[in-house]
């Protein structure tokens, strides 16, 4: 089967808009398939569609690199890759249909592969990107090693759109493992906890692990061998992979309770001092999502305490989403904003209030 | 065109007084060790780009971070510009000093802070040893990754400067992908924190945007590196082959069987008959390419993928492929390749070592293209190459004594560059851009590129006062030394200066 993609270069376009947006001193709002806005700040602005600009511009399995035009929708992109038997190794929530492949940059969020593989930075090698100047420029490149330069690229994922229009992105992809296979283990999440760092000292093939409040959810991926070898040493049930993708997707049971949805990011043999609400520890134990009332300041201070940052999923309901800077890192974020956005045109307000 | 510093195209520096600075320097901080004498200062005029020398105004060498952030805050006052170092390992001049500026020695800062095996991490100073992190973690079964060639001397600072990586990076990433928290002085002298314990941190990925930054954003003075639990066992397969596309060709079928392996090193005639001559590691001196490829993981991964790569070297058409029978072959293999430098060095008074990464496909056009200079200029280059991922050593022989050598080395070394990146590749792979390959940079970036570069630093250190003229070179430098990138035969910015 083919997959079709269609294809579109359409930068012109996005650099035209660009300009109309600088030459009217008027903010605009970059969205892809808007699947992601509920992420961060509301702002005002005129919406900037990437959409039409879409295709994959190259691709060579053997290389394991893809260059693909921001406005592709992840779906095509997974889609290509898997017909070579490659994955975005970062497992990249979609969160709806839509998703595409500059939003997933911009937004930054990765799955539940994450701790073992990377996250989307650690796969992005290059891109191109439209500036606060109205210039279309490209860093990085199509090659695994490339330290010409400041890593301009890098810095481009997770800023939601702040500092530049992305246009095009170059990604390292991996091979799909030869075998896999999830297991559930029956035990609380203390000792899974403890498990965790047993294990993370190991070369075992794990490559998620989610703590569901019941129990353990375990995914191990590799060479035909070592899969068997440690299912055989971990015990437990085998059961389907489905899991992963529905907690990637937050379509999970634990997602429809009706408070507000934290993301909490700590160090992974941490125990942070979390307030009381319904929890779910993904990514080994460094990733724990909370559904809870409870006040942001108290969320924050128990995720700093343990090494990490407290965001909030769930639009309107913290002042701040994302976690607040301190005043100086602020006052950094602030003035590289003013020199790459000089008039402030790109997602004004989005990360934080002023930047 | 000479690489030392040259304030007419490189940018002015404000004129400092020696003699005022380290009054200052000493009231402000009686216990700080400061080198001011010519032959204190004399052995700290390079770093491992020997070919150039400065010798610095000043060298500091501070043992606690307060002393950083005074220094720091004085020379941000009298507008002094500051080099930082750590063990001077770079190959590429990231740290050569400035005859108007204080060097900032980071190599007291030399302590473990913290090494986590439950939390798979280790907290250490700047002027720790690469090696040192994993000798350290050893007992744990745990390891740093990233491992530059250098790394028994480099110190961890140098390796978030240059974002360092070494035979492993396929498979385990670059510095940027292995460290999880850095702490920052900004040239104003105030500290902030990129990254955390955690795996993400909020607001933009300054962690990563300083990473590989050559010393100019900031100045690191802690490094939080992860470990990762070590690979129960390593097997090495050496394939020889009767053409170079042959062997570049295997590398892509490796690839695209799925396999990725811990390490895969490619070596040309040249270097395997000087590695050779030198370790005698059985390598087979008629064959026009080798191929060292490295399989790690759990023993029953390790052992299919070893018969997935036989297989595929069988049929792309390798001569020989034998697989290393023990601890001490692998290590013996390993040698050869490890040793490829040192062994070139003594086929010739003097080598220059190049360093670009271009997409693997054009491997084969790029050698052809590097032969034909290697004549053209008279110069023998052998190629050593690590083949998983795109990054090439090209290695020109010269004699520094004969007139005109080194230049001629340069020069040579220059247009090998130059077809990497137009091929799609870049001019520095692993070692940085530094003062050696300045000028390179005007022919990979155009003008718009370089001005976002300098609109990027001046964010973090708007006097350009960290590292001037290492890494983004100015503009007039680019127009100076003709290449420009003109698009469409209009320069952009016609009425920018260029400063």
């Amino acid at each position: 089967m083919n997959i079709e993609v269609r294809d579109a270069d359409r930068s012109e376009d996005l650099l035209a808009q660009v300009y109309t947006a600088l030459a009217t001193n008027t903010p605009v709002l970059i969205q892809g398939g808007g699947t992601k806005s509920f992420y961060g700040r509301a702002t005002s602005g005129a919406l900037l569609d990437t959409r039409a600009h879409r295709g994959i511009v190259s691709y060579d399995p053997t290389e394991l690199v893809v260059t693909v035009r921001a406005g592709t929708p992840l779906a095509e992109l997974e889609a290509v890759l898997d017909q070579s038997g490659q994955m975005l190794a970062f497992e990249p929530p979609y969160f709806g249909e839509g998703a595409t492949v500059g939003g997933m940059v911009a937004a930054g969020l990765s799955g539940p592969r994450r701790p073992w593989v990377g996250s989307v930075r650690d796969f992005v090698l290059g891109c191109r990107v439209i500036t606060g100047n109205g210039k279309h420029l490209r860093f990085g490149g199509e090659v695994m090693k490339n330290v010409a330069g400041y890593d301009v690229s890098r810095l481009m994922a997770g800023s939601l759109g702040s500092l530049g229009l992305l246009t095009e992105v170059s990604f390292k992809v991996l091979p799909k493992p030869r075998s896999s296979l999830t297991l559930r283990l029956e035990m609380d999440v203390d000792t899974a906890l403890v498990r965790f760092a047993e294990w993370g000292q190991q070369p075992l093939p794990i490559t998620a692990a989610c703590h569901d409040g019941e129990g353990l959810m375990l995914r191990l991926e590799g060479g035909e061998g070592s899969v068997k070898a440690a299912r055989e040493h971990l015990g437990g049930e085998e059961v389907s992979a489905a899991f992963w993708g529905a907690l990637r997707e937050q379509t999970l049971d634990f997602f429809s309770n009706p408070a507000p949805l934290w993301r909490i990011s700590v160090a992974n043999d941490s125990r942070p001092r979390l307030p009381e609400g319904a929890q779910l520890v993904d990514w080994g134990g460094a990733q724990r999502w909370l559904k809870t009332d409870a006040a942001a300041a108290t969320l924050r201070g128990a995720a700093a305490a343990a090494g990490g940052h407290a965001c909030c999923f769930t639009p309107g309901a913290a002042e701040s989403p994302l976690h607040p800077l301190p005043e100086v890192l602020m006052r950094y974020h602030r003035r590289l904003k003013e020199q790459l956005d000089p008039q402030g045109i790109f997602n004004p307000g989005r990360m934080y209030d002023g930047l | 065109m000479n690489i030392l510093y040259n304030e007419e195209i490189d940018g002015p520096l404000s004129k400092v007084d020696r003699a005022d600075l380290f009054a200052d320097l000493r009231q402000a901080m009686p216990d700080l060790l400061i080198l001011h004498r010519e032959e204190d200062l004399r052995p700290y005029e390079c770093d491992g780009l020997a070919a150039y020398r400065t010798v610095p105004l000043l060298a500091v060498l501070p043992e606690r971070v307060e002393q950083v952030e005074s220094i720091l805050r004085i020379c941000h006052a009298r507008r002094v510009p500051v080099v930082a170092r750590g063990a001077g390992t770079g190959l590429s001049g990231g740290a050569l000093p400035l005859a108007q500026g204080v060097l900032l020695v980071m190599a007291r800062f030399n302590r473990i802070l913290e090494l986590n095996p439950k939390g798979r991490y280790a907290r250490v100073q700047p002027g720790v040893r690469n090696l040192a992190i994993s000798q350290a973690a050893a007992p744990y079964e745990l390891y740093y990754a990233p491992d530059p060639s250098s790394q028994i001397a480099c110190s961890i600072g140098g390796n978030v400067a240059e974002n360092a990586g070494g035979v492993h990076c396929l498979k385990y990433g670059l510095t940027v992908h292995n460290v999880m928290k850095i702490e920052v002085l900004t040239m104003e002298g105030e500290r902030i924190t990129l990254g955390a314990d955690a795996l993400d941190a909020p607001g933009f990925d300054l962690l990563a945007l300083f990473t590989g930054s050559e010393g100019m954003l900031g100045i690191v003075t802690e490094v939080t590196v992860k470990l990762l639990p070590k690979p129960r066992v390593a097997r090495v397969l050496m394939a020889s082959f009767d053409s170079v596309e042959a062997a570049g060709k295997a590398v892509a079928d490796i690839i695209g069987a799925g396999i990725i392996p811990g390490g895969l090193e490619m070596m040309d005639k040249l270097a395997i008959q000087a590695a050779e001559d030198f370790i005698h590691a059985g390598y087979p001196v008629a064959a026009e390419a080798i191929l060292l490829c490295e399989l790690d993981g759990v023993e029953l991964d390790v052992a299919e993928d070893i018969e997935r790569v036989r297989a595929v070297l069988d049929e792309a058409g390798a001569t020989a492929v034998s697989l290393a029978r023990d601890e001490a072959e692998r290590a013996l293999f390993w040698a050869g390749r490890k040793n490829a430098f040192p062994a070139v060095g003594r086929m010739s008074p003097d080598y220059y070592c190049m360093d670009g990464t271009i997409p693997r496909r054009h491997l084969p056009k790029v050698l052809r293209g590097t032969a034909e200079l290697s004549e053209q200029y008279g110069l023998r280059v052998a190629n050593v190459f690590h083949a998983g991922d795109g990054n090439m050593h090209p290695l020109i022989l010269f004699d520094a004594n004969e007139p005109g050598a080194l230049e001629r080395a340069e020069e040579l070394g220059g247009k090998i560059l130059e077809l990497c990146v137009a091929v799609g590749g870049t001019i520095t792979g692993e070692h940085g851009v530094g003062r050696e390959k300045i000028n390179q940079m005007c022919v990979q970036f155009n003008v718009d590129e370089l001005s976002f570069f300098h609109a990027v630093k001046a964010a973090f250190d708007e006097h350009a006062l960290l590292n001037p003229g290492k890494n983004i070179p100015t503009l007039r430098r680019c127009a100076e030394n003709g290449a420009m990138r003109v698009h469409q035969g209009k320069m952009p910015f016609p009425e920018l200066e260029r400063f």
